[in-house]
């Protein structure tokens, strides 16, 4: 099979896949007890400003019908309206996506760098103090609740220190660089606005310390089980023992092999991070998706819940099936 | 003759959770220049542990405990961390720059398994060239690559598959690719271990024609580890028989095939089946070998030995001379 088959047929396995999150997001939603417009008003409410309300947001149509305008309006980039401001959901989601993708990519960035440099040295120093130490830190990474370690970090580095903001993405008094593609860092450079630039790192320290040390924990597991693995495989010691050098060995024969499940497990964590940034935005008010969401929810906007979840699942899906062409491409056995 | 290899007082140690199981005990060889010695055993006698010691590469948890290894080289080896002077070199007392140095360009290793030996994730090709580099970073990959080529069109593979990866290879071609790296830089001393073993009875007829026409050409002192008797009576010249980690018997190859000495050599020839007497009962050895970490006093042999004396209960045998010409560790031997 060749790489471009092999993708054909993954993108070609992914619609059916998308489908029924589709189709499974929706029905949730319609089996779930309670009436969305019933709920979304006082006890006693008018029929006529109800079936109005019904009217406005497609509800009193036949279920098929619905299915239908709906799917044809994702397919469309229409995620419906909100049933709080009747704006339509998809600027929402547009607007706010870039504040999660960016938290995303640095917390991800700084999990996998410490997970693969702390997981490597407790693999090389297997059943040493340095090996139960780094194992610890791991354990105990992932046992912090986010909002403990963010509030934590908060108290030390921006109320005692003064040294970094508490929350938000930038300054109310100050605008934002020009968007373009919505990270703030990255439309600072392309802007040539250093102030901007180092402003919106300031910004970003925390909470991507706070995110990506609650990730790092289950990469350098991760990384240190594959690579104790790897190192006792046959060619490994081949290659030690045909003179090439500790370095080589390390990063080029063990973790290069011990870093395709590694990747798989980004893919997944980095997916994870999209939706679980819940509580690290909210603890740093961070206007992302998952405050989106958070606020929504507290609302109960069903059409809105409805339209970040299938934000959120298409996202994941378009995630994972970039992670296996990927990997396809890093590992020559399955290109054969 | 000088000697290639000398070994003294060998001993090398598994610290286990049970204990500490010494996989090598106090063994004394030396190996003259452009010989074969025929490393045997049952599984678990130390023979690999022996091998891998020489490139002073035990696998964890074991270490070399006690004991010298010298090998003689015929010219100064510069190195970052300190040169090594020609003439014989204890390894033991080498710093792992140094070592590393040492593997591959002056004594190379075999392993058993060709299958799982070379990096899945590399060509052909680049295994020649990370190694001749590691050895020599100032010649060019170009120079690198065509002396792979030569190599490999040297062992009957086409030069054009240098741009395989090694899944596309078979186990017999994997091999040949092992032992062309193995002697690309024209070790002195070659240690194989179990180098056919995975093979088919054909292809292993194919490599060890092979190896022994590049021991020729070569000039290379080999040490051959096996447990397969009837592959060394092609192959070697001296024969050690090893077990539970000790020598009890080193001779020519036609004395231990003729005339063995020790009654564990004796047995173990019986052992092996002869097509050309298929109404031979096959005879087995009864009892299984003591276990490494609980030793027993004494002959290591003694309770699966028929002719065991009470002195084999207490006193380990020394390696003395035996009638023949060769070394034997045997009570049934001291008395003359």
């Amino acid at each position: 099979m060749t790489l471009r088959s092999y993708v054909t047929s993954r993108v070609l396995l992914m619609i059916p896949m998308v489908m029924l999150l589709l189709t499974l997001v929706f029905v949730i939603l319609r089996i779930i007890p309670g009436d969305p417009a019933l709920l979304h008003f006082e006890k006693g409410v008018d029929p006529v400003v109800l079936a109005e309300f019904r009217t406005r947001l497609g509800l009193d149509k036949p279920i098929l019908e619905q299915y239908f305008d709906y799917l044809w309006g994702i397919f469309h980039g229409d995620f419906g309206i909100s049933m709080q401001d009747y704006q339509p959901i998809s600027t929402h989601l547009f607007g706010r996506f870039p504040a999660t993708l960016e938290l995303s990519i640095y917390s991800i960035l700084f999990a996998v760098l410490l997970g693969l440099a702390l997981g490597v040295k407790a693999s090389k120093n297997y059943d040493t103090t340095t090996d139960h130490s780094i194992r610890l830190f791991s354990i105990v990474t992932y046992a912090i609740p986010v909002f403990f370690l963010g509030m934590v970090l908060q108290f030390i580095f921006s109320i005692w220190l003064g040294w970094l903001p508490t929350g938000r993405r930038f300054p109310g008094r100050y605008t934002p660089p020009p968007t373009i593609t919505g990270l703030y860092t990255i439309d600072s450079i392309l802007a040539g606005d250093l102030f901007s630039l180092v402003t919106s790192v300031t910004y970003l320290i925390l909470p991507t310390i706070t995110l990506g040390t609650i990730l790092c924990g289950i990469f350098i597991r991760f990384t240190r089980t594959n690579m104790l693995e790897t190192l006792r495989m046959d060619f490994v010691i081949a290659a030690q023992a045909r003179g090439l050098s500790n370095g080589t060995v390390t990063y080029r024969y063990a973790l290069r092999n011990a870093f395709l499940p590694i990747l798989t497990m980004i893919g997944i964590q980095f997916a994870a991070l999209l939706a679980g940034a819940i509580l690290t935005e909210t603890t740093f008010s961070w206007p992302g998706l998952g405050t989106y969401l958070v606020a929504r929810i507290s609302r109960r906007d069903y059409t809105a819940i409805q339209g970040t979840v299938v934000f959120f699942g298409v996202l994941v899906s378009m995630l994972t099936l970039f992670v296996d062409i990927l990997y396809a491409y890093l590992d020559p056995r399955i290109r054969l | 003759m000088t000697n290639a290899l000398r070994i003294q007082d060998l001993t090398v140690e598994y610290k286990t959770r049970r204990g500490v199981a010494r996989a090598v005990d106090r063994i004394r060889l030396s190996l003259e220049e452009n010989r074969t010695l025929g490393l045997a055993g049952e599984s678990g006698c130390g023979k690999s542990t022996l091998g891998r010691a020489i490139m002073r590469l035990v696998p964890y948890p074991g270490q070399i405990a006690d004991g010298n290894i010298y090998i003689n080289i015929d010219e100064d080896i510069p190195c970052k961390e300190g040169d090594i002077p020609k003439g014989e070199v204890d390894i033991t007392e080498l710093n792992e720059e140094q070592m590393r140095v040492l593997r591959g360009k002056e004594i190379a290793y075999i392993f058993q398994d060709p299958m799982t030996s070379l990096n899945p994730m590399l060509t052909i090709g680049s295994h020649f060239v990370q190694m001749i580099r590691a050895h020599d970073p100032e010649i060019e990959k170009e120079e690198a690559l065509d002396r792979g080529k030569e190599v490999l069109e040297g062992l009957g593979i086409l030069p054009e598959r240098v741009t395989d990866y090694p899944h596309q290879f078979s186990g017999g071609m994997r091999q040949r690719v092992m032992i062309g790296l193995g002697l690309v830089l024209r070790p002195r001393l070659l240690i194989s271990d179990e180098p056919t073993t995975s093979l088919d009875v054909i292809v292993e007829a194919q490599i060890l024609e092979q190896m022994a026409e590049l021991k020729k050409k070569f000039n290379l002192t080999m040490i051959l580890i096996t447990h397969n008797l009837g592959v060394l009576a092609q192959t070697a010249d001296d024969i050690a028989i090893m077990y539970c980690g000790r020598l009890v018997e080193l001779a020519s190859v036609e004395n231990v095939f003729e005339a063995p000495q020790h009654p564990y050599a004796q047995a173990l020839l019986l052992s092996v089946p002869d097509v050309t007497k298929p109404d031979k009962k096959l005879v087995w050895i009864p009892g299984a070998p003591p276990d490494l970490v609980d030793p027993i006093p004494g002959c290591m042999f003694n309770p699966r030995c028929p002719m065991a004396m009470d002195i084999c209960k207490t006193q380990v045998p020394p390696l003395i001379e035996s009638e023949t010409g060769g070394l034997v560790a045997c009570h049934l031997y001291g008395g003359k």
